[in-house]
């Protein structure tokens, strides 16, 4: 009876900073991530010469170190040159920066994916290069890359419990907390995987019911 | 209308198109006939600039410039003058049948968007497309996206369509609706140039005949005289052979 009690307990304590934090640091990190990776996938798919090289760049050394590492570079690295950052903000930039570069790459794919005859038809209608980019081009790749994206998404939900190194007060670092008091930690670690899966459920179930309705409409 | 000079074009050691020259009247319904290989794709291609000559010159309305260092603003302004119809189609696949025909009006040309659907209506009617208006490119056979790819370029209202083999990639019982569109043009008085394999087509609709071979023009005179007086035993050979595949089909 007190693990029940416990468990009812904590469970609003988990769910408020998933509401309060998680939910917030995901959506924010995800939409700047989507910004970086249009913008980085486009410079490389125009072949804009500089920016491409920077874009390579970029997308190597984010790929190739760990998102945890990432994480204490920006949040206990940057002090000791003078450039001090929040947790929660601190989160924001590195999760963004970190996504940008994978969404960026899956992006790309999804551009070059895009059957060029649709671009010389475009510029023989008169429209030019942004124009059939934002017309033709980009709503395509997307929608391309629409399942790898929700997937990055679903990810993401779940790699945000990483912020808790950084002393975010997310799901996960406020579960430790009451561990540390009760000792409960099989079942307080349990039910804050069952809550992920909660959020992930939800965004699997809406990543379905768009991608049917993406299908019902054109190719 | 268009006069071009001595156009080459190489993609590396390849020499596609070998100096050649070519001038449309208003008007002018110009088949380009010539084996596989030959330029003729290539040859469209560089009239609209999708693909860049080596060298050239084009006199487009009285307007003489370089084709090869053809500023971005002079190929704007022949594309705005000009369509092309494409072997493939190439519909943009994430709008509507209407929208691709009124794109290049909405979007390049900034008209208001119920004038550019009142025309792309009366093109999609005319090529026998009236019940389609919101259908998307892959709920249509190949010959219905042809005839949309028809309207689309129709739609800017060109001074001239480039058509490459535009029923090439249609199933036999599919060619007859494009090809009766494009001779309905043909009667308006519209100005085109097409490269087709289909003889009938060349020997009923258009009014001269342009045979490429190696990228060389090696012909090029008035429909009668090239069917019925032609003397040279290659492009006999090469109508013949042609005509008795069209037989076997
Ligand atoms: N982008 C390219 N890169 C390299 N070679 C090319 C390219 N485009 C065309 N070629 C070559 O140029 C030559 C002429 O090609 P083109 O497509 O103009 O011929 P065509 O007369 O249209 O032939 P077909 O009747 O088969 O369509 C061919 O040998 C082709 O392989
Ligand atoms: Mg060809």
């Amino acid at each position: 009876m007190k693990i029940i009690n416990l468990l009812t307990d904590s469970f609003l304590k988990i769910l408020l900073p998933g509401i309060r934090v998680t939910i917030p640091l995901t959506v924010i990190s995800f939409s700047l991530a989507m910004v970086i990776g249009i913008l980085v996938a486009f410079v490389q798919f125009a072949n804009i010469r500089v920016l491409k090289q920077l874009a390579r760049f970029y997308i190597w050394v984010i790929r190739g170190t760990p998102l945890l590492i990432q994480l204490f570079v920006v949040f206990y690295g940057l002090p000791s040159v003078g450039v001090i950052i929040d947790p929660f903000p601190a989160a924001v930039i590195v999760f963004s920066i970190n996504e940008g570069a994978y969404s960026a790459e899956t992006i790309r794919g999804a551009l070059e994916a895009v059957p060029k005859g649709q671009i010389e038809a475009g510029y023989c209608s008169g429209l030019n290069f942004v124009q059939i980019m934002w017309h033709i081009v980009l709503p395509q790749a997307l929608r391309m890359a629409f399942p790898s994206l929700a997937n990055a998404l679903i990810a993401m939900v779940k790699s945000t419990s990483l912020a808790a190194n950084i002393t975010v007060m997310e799901m996960f670092m406020v579960t430790q907390q009451i561990v540390a008091r009760t000792y409960e930690a099989l079942a307080l670690y349990l039910e804050l995987a069952f809550i992920y899966l909660m959020f992930s459920t939800v965004l699997t179930r809406l990543q379905t019911y768009l991608e049917k309705r993406m299908n019902t409409r054109g190719a | 209308m268009i006069e071009i000079k001595g156009i080459r074009k190489s993609f590396g050691d390849l020499e596609v198109l070998k100096g050649l020259d070519l001038n449309i009247e208003k008007g002018d319904v110009v088949a380009i006939l010539g084996p596989s290989g030959s330029g003729k794709t290539t040859l469209l291609r560089c009239l609209n600039f999708l693909e860049k000559a080596d060298e050239g010159t084009m006199i487009f309305d009285g307007q003489e410039f370089d084709m090869h260092s053809a500023s971005r603003k002079t190929i704007h302004e022949i594309r705005i003058k000009t369509s092309f119809v494409f072997q493939q189609f190439n519909l943009f696949s994430n709008k509507t049948v209407l929208e691709n025909v009124t794109l290049g009006l909405t979007v390049a040309r900034k008209m208001d968007k119920h004038k550019a659907e009142e025309i792309g209506k009366n093109l999609l009617d005319k090529v026998g497309l009236s019940d389609k208006y919101e259908a998307y490119p892959n709920q249509l056979s190949g010959g219905q996206q042809q005839r949309v790819g028809i309207a689309r370029a129709l739609a800017t209202d060109p001074e001239i369509i480039y058509f490459d083999e535009p029923t090439s990639a249609l199933d036999p019982e599919l060619i007859g609706e494009v090809l009766a569109v494009i001779k309905e043009l043909a009667d308006e008085g519209m100005t085109m140039l097409v490269v087709t394999h289909e003889m009938n087509f060349a020997k009923h609709v258009s009014k001269k005949v342009i045979f490429m071979d190696e990228g060389n023009i090696i012909a090029s005179m008035p429909t009668e005289q090239f069917f019925n007086e032609q003397k040279n035993e290659r492009i006999r050979n090469f109508i013949k052979s042609i005509e008795h595949k069209g037989e076997q089909k």
